[in-house]
C-alpha cells in the first residue's frame, strides 16, 4: 500500500503520515484517533499538556510504541505492516530521547559511531570521521574519548543528537529533548536543533519550548487529551488561536 | 591506635576545612572487628594444620584434594554461565516455549535440595542420557559430578542474569533499537556488557558459593577435599584433626575469593 505517495498539491513529498492513530494503555485511551503529515523539510512541532499524547504519537512513528489501531507511514512504508523490516525504516528516522539514552559503557566517539557499523555497515574508520564531524558540528569535538557519563547534560544530549544524525536519517523525532536539562543548558541544545532545522531537515518536535515552537516550527499541532486540537501555521496557532482549550494552554505556558 | 585498613586522616586539616571526622570511639565502633577475628582464626587453624606434627597425616590427606576441587569448580562454573546466560535470556524472551522451558527449568533447581540433585543427574540422568547416546558408564565419576554443579548452578546463575539485564533501563533497548539495531544485536552490543558489568560482584559471590557446594560431590566419591578428608578420618579416626584442615583449606579459599569480589565491588561503585 502506497498510500503516502499520492501527489499533493505542494512538491515536498510526504514523509510522515499518520492516519486515525489510537493507542490504548490498558484503560487509558492516551491517543484518539490523530492524523497528521510531515512533509519533506518541514519541522512539525507538536506541544499541549503533560499525558496529552504527544509523545506517544512521536514513538509511534518508529514503533517504539505499538498503534493499537491506525497507521503510519514513513516514506510511504507501512510501519505495521508484516512484511516491513522495522529496522530498516528505523535506521532513516533518528531519535533523541529525553533522558539521552546514550550507551554508559562506550566513549562518546563509540556512541556515535556503533550504529554506523553494525547497521549501516560502515568500516571502523568511515563511521569514526563521521562521528568526529557529528562531534565538530554539535560544537564538542574534544569531548569524543570520553564516557558519557562526564559529559554535562547538554553535552550529552548533543551527542545524542549526533548518534542520530550519523545514520543519515530522513526525518528526525525529538521527544521532550530538552525537558530533562538544568536551564543553562536548554539553549545549547536548541541552538543545535535550529541548526539542524535550517539544513531543511525534516522534523518532528515534541516539546514545551514554545519561543522555540514558534520560531522553527514550520506548522504546530496542538494536542489535548489524545487527540489534535488545533493545526496550522506557527504564527497561527501561537498568535491567533481558533479554540478554547489552545488558548487556555497558551495563557498558562506564555 | 589505628585501625589496619583506614586511610592516614590528617585531622585538623579537615576540621578546619569544616569536615567532621568521626572520633575515634565511633570509628573503634565501626571497625570490622569480625574480620580481624575471622582473620586471626584462619591463622591460628594455618598454624596448627601445618605446623603441628599431630596434623601432619590430615593435612597430607585433604591437601590431595585441592586439585579436584579447584579444577571441578572452574569447569562447572564456566559451564553454568554459559548455561546461565541462555536460560536467563530465555526467561525474557518473547517467544513463549522459550520462557516456560527456561522458567520450568529454574524453578525445578530452586525447589530441590542440591545434595538430592547431585544424586539425580549423576546418578540417574547422565547414565540414562549416555545409555541413549551409546556411551553407557564411559562418563567419569568427576565429570558426572561437573555436569551436575553445572546444571545445579546453571538455574541460580540464570536468575543473576536475568536480574542484571532487568537492571539496565529500558531507554538504552529503545536507543539502540531507535538506530535501527535488530534485538539480538541491542542484546549483545548494548544491554548485555552493562548487564554483565553490574552482576559481576553476584556471580563471584556464586562462585565462592559453588567452591564451597563442591564438597557435596564427596558422596559420589570424587576426589576432592572433602573425600580425601573423609577417608583419611575413616581410616585414622583423627576425626577433629581431618575436620579442622578441611576447615582450614574452605575458609582460606573462601575468604580470598570474597575479598577480591569486595574490591572490585568496591571499584565498580567508584568508576
Amino acid at each position: 500500500m502506497a498510500a503516502a505517495s499520492n501527489v499533493s498539491e505542494t512538491a515536498a513529498p510526504d514523509r510522515v503520515v499518520v492516519r486515525d492513530l489510537h493507542k490504548w494503555f490498558g484503560e487509558i485511551h492516551a491517543v484518539a484517533g490523530v492524523s497528521l503529515t510531515v512533509r519533506s523539510g518541514e519541522v512539525m512541532v507538536i506541544v499541549g499538556p503533560s499525558g496529552s499524547g504527544k509523545s506517544t504519537v512521536l514513538r509511534c512513528m518508529n514503533h517504539l510504541e505499538v498503534p493499537t489501531s491506525g497507521e503510519v507511514y514513513i516514506d510511504g512504508v507501512h510501519l505495521e505492516a508484516r512484511t516491513t523490516d522495522i529496522n530498516r525504516v528505523r535506521a532513516e528516522v533518528g531519535m533523541v530521547f529525553q533522558q539521552f539514552n546514550l550507551f554508559p559503557h562506550l566513549s562518546v566517539l563509540d556512541n556515535i559511531a556503533v550504529a554506523q557499523r553494525l547497521v549501516r555497515k560502515r568500516h571502523r574508520e568511515d563511521a569514526e570521521e563521521r562521528a568526529r564531524s557529528l562531534l565538530e558540528r554539535v560544537g564538542i569535538p574534544e569531548q569524543a574519548k570520553k564516557k558519557p557519563a562526564q559529559l554535562s547534560g547538554g553535552q550529552q544530549q548533543r551527542v545524542a543528537i549526533a548518534r542520530a544524525l550519523a545514520m543519515t536519517p530522513k526525518v528526525m523525532l525529538f521527544d521532550e529533548a530538552t525537558s530533562a536539562l538544568d536551564p543553562e543548558m536548554i539553549k545549547e541544545v536548541l541552538d543545535v536543533m535550529r541548526d539542524l532545522a535550517h539544513t531543511g531537515m525534516t522534523m518532528v518536535v515534541v516539546t514545551h519550548e514554545m519561543a522555540f515552537a514558534k520560531q522553527v516550527g514550520s506548522h504546530v499541532v496542538f494536542m489535548d487529551e489524545g487527540m489534535v486540537v488545533e493545526e496550522g501555521a506557527a504564527d497561527q496557532v501561537f498568535d491567533d488561536p481558533q479554540h478554547e482549550r489552545t488558548r487556555a494552554f497558551l495563557a498558562k505556558i506564555l | 591506635m589505628t585501625i589496619p585498613g583506614a586511610p592516614e586522616i590528617d585531622r585538623p586539616e579537615l576540621e578546619r576545612a569544616g569536615i567532621e571526622v568521626p572520633g575515634l570511639s565511633r570509628r573503634l565502633v565501626d571497625a570490622p572487628w569480625w574480620f580481624f577475628a575471622l582473620v586471626g582464626i584462619l591463622i591460628f587453624l594455618g598454624y596448627l594444620v601445618f605446623f603441628d606434627p599431630k596434623y601432619a597425616g590430615a593435612k597430607d590427606a585433604v591437601v590431595q584434594g585441592i586439585p579436584v576441587t579447584i579444577r571441578s569448580t572452574i569447569l562447572a562454573f564456566a559451564l553454568a554461565l554459559v548455561l546461565g546466560l541462555f536460560t536467563g535470556l530465555g526467561r525474557l524472551s518473547r517467544n513463549v516455549v522459550v520462557r516456560n522451558l527456561a522458567t520450568l527449568y529454574v524453578e525445578f533447581v530452586r525447589g530441590v535440595p542440591i545434595l538430592v540433585l547431585i544424586f539425580v543427574v549423576a546418578l540417574w540422568i547422565v547414565p540414562e542420557v549416555s545409555d541413549a547416546l551409546g556411551a553407557a558408564n564411559r562418563i567419569s565419576q568427576e565429570w558426572r559430578a561437573i555436569i551436575a554443579l553445572t546444571i545445579i548452578y546453571g538455574a541460580y546463575i540464570a536468575e543473576v542474569f536475568r536480574a542484571g539485564v532487568e537492571s539496565v533501563p529500558v531507554g538504552q533497548m529503545e536507543a539502540a533499537r531507535s538506530l535501527g539495531m535488530k534485538h539480538r544485536t541491542a542484546m549483545r552490543v548494548i544491554v548485555l556488557p552493562q548487564a554483565v558489568r553490574n552482576v559481576l560482584p553476584a556471580l563471584g559471590n556464586d562462585f565462592i558459593a559453588m567452591l564451597k557446594d563442591s564438597s557435596l560431590l564427596s558422596v559420589l566419591g570424587v576426589r576432592e577435599i572433602t573425600q580425601m578428608g573423609r577417608l583419611y578420618a575413616n581410616s585414622s579416626f583423627q576425626f577433629r584433626e581431618t575436620f579442622l584442615a578441611m576447615t582450614f583449606l574452605y575458609l582460606f579459599f573462601t575468604l580470598i575469593l570474597s575479598l577480591v569480589v569486595q574490591w572490585y565491588g568496591r571499584r565498580l561503585q567508584r568508576v
